[in-house]
């Protein structure tokens, strides 16, 4: 399944071929900072005292949800794998695993990120919240609503990405038109072609977050 | 005087309906968009163990040694079994030829890199692209005459000729193949990802040796199959003796996403030059064919019978077609299979024969639409798309553009299929305590299954649908035909029907003494046992379920395909017409959807919503099919280049312009009964969008996808802008 990946930390792929940016970001087991393939030599020189961990297991503490959870993984584990093997967190769905699809969206500190292209030691002391956290079938988020109501789900293995996906787009933008809600949500793909529901959901939740919030300040005054 | 002794299954008139036609939410709508709902590849038994499988990076090559000493010593590990051991012959990259499992994935994705596999490898073929290249791998399926084509060809006051592509595309489901196995003793549990839980315990049973009857299959939602995913496969072989190897540990194997491209189901390709001819009126004379595919090692791919496509009837035909055996993943059944790369060739032919005549390709459908089985159908659906395209106003001749960069385009494409309801039985339970339960061995793909069946035991027991408890994705229910073909709600929606009739029946019985009255007498209408046209002699739902003591009703409904078509609550065979409107930069060669319009008859349509949702998902299917998705392989290196997601391309939210759905809803298609919707609006996407480009910019673009590369090329061949 995975002859391509390098199987021992930072040794250099053998062809352009064999090339893994996830099997590269898995070997190398730095924790702290940004890692992306662009600035990783740079960091590691800046940081000489940087701590290199692996690639044994490591016990590591994520904020997940508002709740700590303490667990051993090794460096190379992405969120991803760390949410759905380890703590049975499976709402985020690993699907190309290569940061394309979006259908293992999380929020990370109020911004979405695709949890299979970061690592988990990498997501300590950070707020991350999945869509367990804002939404449960007993009281499901508006988002979730608007996507029955317009039915913006079929096999619904994309769905959770694209809600989680949605909500931080929202968070960020809640006055959007359909053209600005395009490209928000460019970063998910769904293969049953749920497109036109979701166009439609993600609008009708924006109006219905406004006007909760309007209630809510409201409420407050 | 009413026959009383076959019960009245038939579907209630369309205007008595109170659930069935109306739209309604799809029952696990709330659970899917909370992240609640638990796919097979989201659980995890107790003890579950993480399986890998090792795959061959040669598109064909002998297995000379293979060595699993260090992967057996990498801690975690619990089994490692050879697949293909010294001397076996591996035939296409991504093939399976080692598993092992361990308690971590991580230590599972170790010890399958850490196996030593020594090849010999072979000569192959992984492109089919050009036909002069395939040698003996290219096998005629020999030659079919209908009338005289020469002399047609000869009289002809027009003949078009061209040559036409569709490369093979992956199913690329977002939950990948894979399952989750594991023993109890000499029973075996298999938590698939299927479209066939009744049929796939059989399935693997027969692979290793075990009775059905101690495979239990359990799932209760899929991520996507798309037409891949009936057979219990090798994966669920492996993750089965693995698990044996393992103490009756669960093992779970669900493919990584190269391994998913690669071997998890492919649509086959269809590349050929067609010859089409016209009379000095447009009427289509005569039709000649060379095509090819290829399906993968077997060859196959395409069913060329079905040439020319819709227009069936073109009295003078000459057909030939070449299946091309290459060294690359099977293909499998793909949504509607055969019907879009045909719809494709033909359409596209057909409409380039409209622009040598300068005829309105609408005008040329219509004309000829006597060559097809269905003229009115078609003839109408042609004029209802025109209509919603406002096509009058927006179609021009081919290349007759204007002079901007920017060139719009209208396009047309048809299909046809079957789709009537297959095998499926259902128990419905009434309770002493008025809870209802329905159970079907049946899948919900994502197209609404679940939802379907409530409404129509909702509509029969004349409950509400959130009183109906839907008990599907189980083995031990009542078998379910596997969902293919766009049979499952046919088939569902007739064997619940009449379980749900006949479990009515009973309750009648029971309760029509206490009202006086005979059970022919007796109606369910809004929670009530009513006596008709008496109203005020009733019971409520729940003090009617209280007559039956402690004895609940449980009653069976079958739907039997051989006998189905003489009961009229489901059928086959439906027509699909679809336009496309697009726009292309003739400066950079991208493409842009503007809408793309589908008119599709449907029979009965039971759930409007979730029916509008399936011909959306269709149709954008198409726009990805048609713009974007292409198994690129290499013929020097004999690989797939784009196994994944970034270079194996889908649409996004902002790639599809608008959707144009015309259910066409109405008492005579309605009197048809059910008809399946998953395949049909699939079809037709291709042809229309592929014909809009060539309207737009003046000159067809033969093959799909109509990437940047391929519209700029295509303008370069006739010397420059459109």
């Amino acid at each position: 399944m995975s002859e391509i990946d390098s199987k021992v930390p930072n040794k250099p792929p053998k062809t352009k071929s064999d090339f893994s940016r996830r099997g590269f970001l898995k070997g190398v087991g730095i924790s702290g900072g940004v890692l992306s393939t662009g600035v990783l030599e740079t960091e590691a020189e800046a940081e000489p005292t940087a701590k290199v961990d692996g690639p044994g297991a490591v016990p590591i503490t994520l904020n997940i949800n508002g709740k700590m959870h303490k667990l051993e993984v090794e460096p190379r584990v992405t969120l991803c794998d760390a949410l759905r093997n380890r703590l049975e967190i499976t709402a985020a769905k690993r699907v190309c695993d290569r940061g394309t699809c979006g259908a293992c969206t999380v929020i990370i500190n109020g911004k979405a990120v695709y949890s299979c292209t970061t690592l988990a030691i990498d997501a300590q002391g950070k707020r991350i919240e999945t869509l367990e956290g804002f939404s449960t079938p007993a009281h499901p988020h508006a988002l979730t609503k608007a996507f029955l109501d317009h039915d913006a789900e079929q096999c619904g293995y994309c769905t959770p990405g694209f809600v989680v996906a949605a909500k931080a787009f929202l968070d960020h933008n809640p006055n959007p038109t359909e053209a600005d809600l395009k490209t928000g949500l460019g970063g998910n793909l769904c293969r049953c072609g749920t497109y036109m529901g979701i166009r439609k959901a993600v609008m009708q939740a924006a109006k219905e977050m406004k006007s909760a919030k309007v209630a809510k300040g409201t409420a407050h005054a | 005087m009413p026959d009383t002794t076959t019960p009245n299954y038939h579907w209630p008139p369309m205007a008595d309906r109170r659930v069935i036609g109306k739209s309604h939410s799809r029952l696990d709508g709330i659970q899917k968009a909370s992240g609640a709902a638990k796919y097979n590849s989201d659980i995890k038994p107790a003890g579950m163990l993480f399986g890998a499988i090792l795959t061959c990076p040669h598109a064909h090559a002998r297995v000379t040694s293979i060595d699993t000493s260090e992967a057996e010593k990498i801690p975690g590990v619990t089994a490692v079994r050879v697949i293909m051991g010294p001397g076996k012959e591996v035939q296409w990259g991504g093939a399976e030829v080692a598993s092992v499992s361990a308690t971590s994935e991580e230590a599972a994705n170790d010890a399958v890199k850490a196996i030593k596999v020594e090849y010999e490898e072979l000569p192959f073929l992984v492109r089919e692209d050009d036909i002069s290249k395939a040698g003996n791998r290219a096998k005629a399926a020999g030659e079919q005459v209908t009338g005289d084509p020469d002399k047609a060809f000869q009289e002809a006051a027009y003949t078009h000729e061209g040559d036409y592509g569709i490369p093979v595309i992956t199913h690329c489901c977002l939950e990948s193949h894979g399952n989750v196995v594991a023993w109890e003793g000499d029973k075996l549990s298999l938590w698939p990802s299927t479209q066939n839980v009744s049929g796939i315990g059989g399935d693997l049973g027969r692979a290793i040796n075990v009775s059905a009857a101690n495979i239990h299959v359990h799932q209760d939602h899929i991520g996507g199959g798309f037409g891949s995913k009936f057979p219990a496969d090798l994966w669920g072989v492996e993750a089965a003796e693995l698990s044996k190897q393992s103490g009756g540990k669960p093992v779970k194997i669900f493919l990584d996403r190269k391994t998913e491209l690669l071997i998890a189901g492919n649509r086959p390709s269809a590349f050929g030059h067609i010859k089409v001819a016209a009379d000095k009126d447009g009427k289509i004379t005569a039709w000649e064919s060379k095509t090819w595919s290829t399906g993968g090692l077997a060859g196959g791919g395409l069913s060329a019978d079905l040439f020319p496509y819709v227009y069936r009837k073109v009295p003078n035909r000459r057909i030939n077609h070449t299946a091309i055996s290459t060294n690359t993943g099977s293909a499998r059944a793909w949504r509607a299979p055969n019907h879009e790369q045909v719809s494709y060739l033909t359409c596209s032919a057909i409409e380039d024969l409209a622009a040598k005549m300068k005829m309105d390709p609408l005008e040329v459908f219509l004309k000829n639409a006597d060559l097809t089985m269905r003229e009115e159908a078609y003839t109408s659906q042609l004029k209802k798309a025109a209509e919603l395209a406002d096509w009058k106003k927006n179609w021009h001749q081919r290349g007759d553009s204007g002079s901007g960069a920017v060139k719009r385009g209208l396009g047309i494409g048809v299909g046809t299929w079957g789709g009537a309801g297959h095998a499926s039985q259902c128990q419905a339970t009434i309770h002493p305590d008025g809870s209802v339960e329905v159970e079907l061995g049946s899948q919900d793909l994502g197209t609404g299954t679940r939802t379907i069946i409530a409404m129509v035991a909702a509509e029969t027991l004349g409950l509400p649908v959130s009183a109906i408890n839907v008990k599907i994705g189980d083995s031990t229910y009542p078998p379910s035909g596997a969902s293919g073909g766009s049979t499952t709600v046919g088939g569902v929606s007739s064997s619940t029907r009449k379980a749900t009739v006949n479990a009515l029946d009973k309750l009648f019985a029971a309760v029509a003494p206490s009202l006086g009255t005979t059970p022919d007498k007796l109606e369910a209408v809004d929670r009530r046992i009513v006596v008709k046209g008496d109203t005020s002699k009733s019971l409520t739902w729940e003090a009617a379920c209280r007559k039956l003591g402690t004895n609940k009703i449980s009653e069976s409904g079958e739907n039997n395909p051989r006998t189905a078509p003489r009961e009229g609550l489901n059928t086959g065979g439906v027509a699909g017409v679809q336009i496309a409107d697009v726009s292309v930069d003739t400066e950079t060669g991208l493409v842009k959807m503007n809408r793309l319009i589908a008119v599709h008859d449907c029979g009965l349509i039971i759930n409007p919503k979730t029916a509008e949702s399936q011909i959306f998902g269709a149709c954008i299917m198409s726009v990805c099919s048609a713009l974007f998705e292409e198994r690129v392989a290499d013929q020097q290196i004999g690989r797939v280049l784009n196994p994944d997601m970034e270079f194996y391309k889908l649409a996004g939210i902002m790639d599809i312009g608008e959707i144009i759905v015309h259910l066409d809803i109405s008492p005579e298609n309605d009197k048809r009964g059910v008809i399946g919707l998953g395949e049909p609006p699939a079809i037709p996407g291709d042809a229309a969008i592929g014909n809009a480009v060539a309207n737009a910019i003046g000159v067809r673009v033969p093959q799909l996808p109509l990437t940047a590369d391929r519209v700029l090329a295509a303008l370069a061949s006739k010397g420059g802008n459109a």
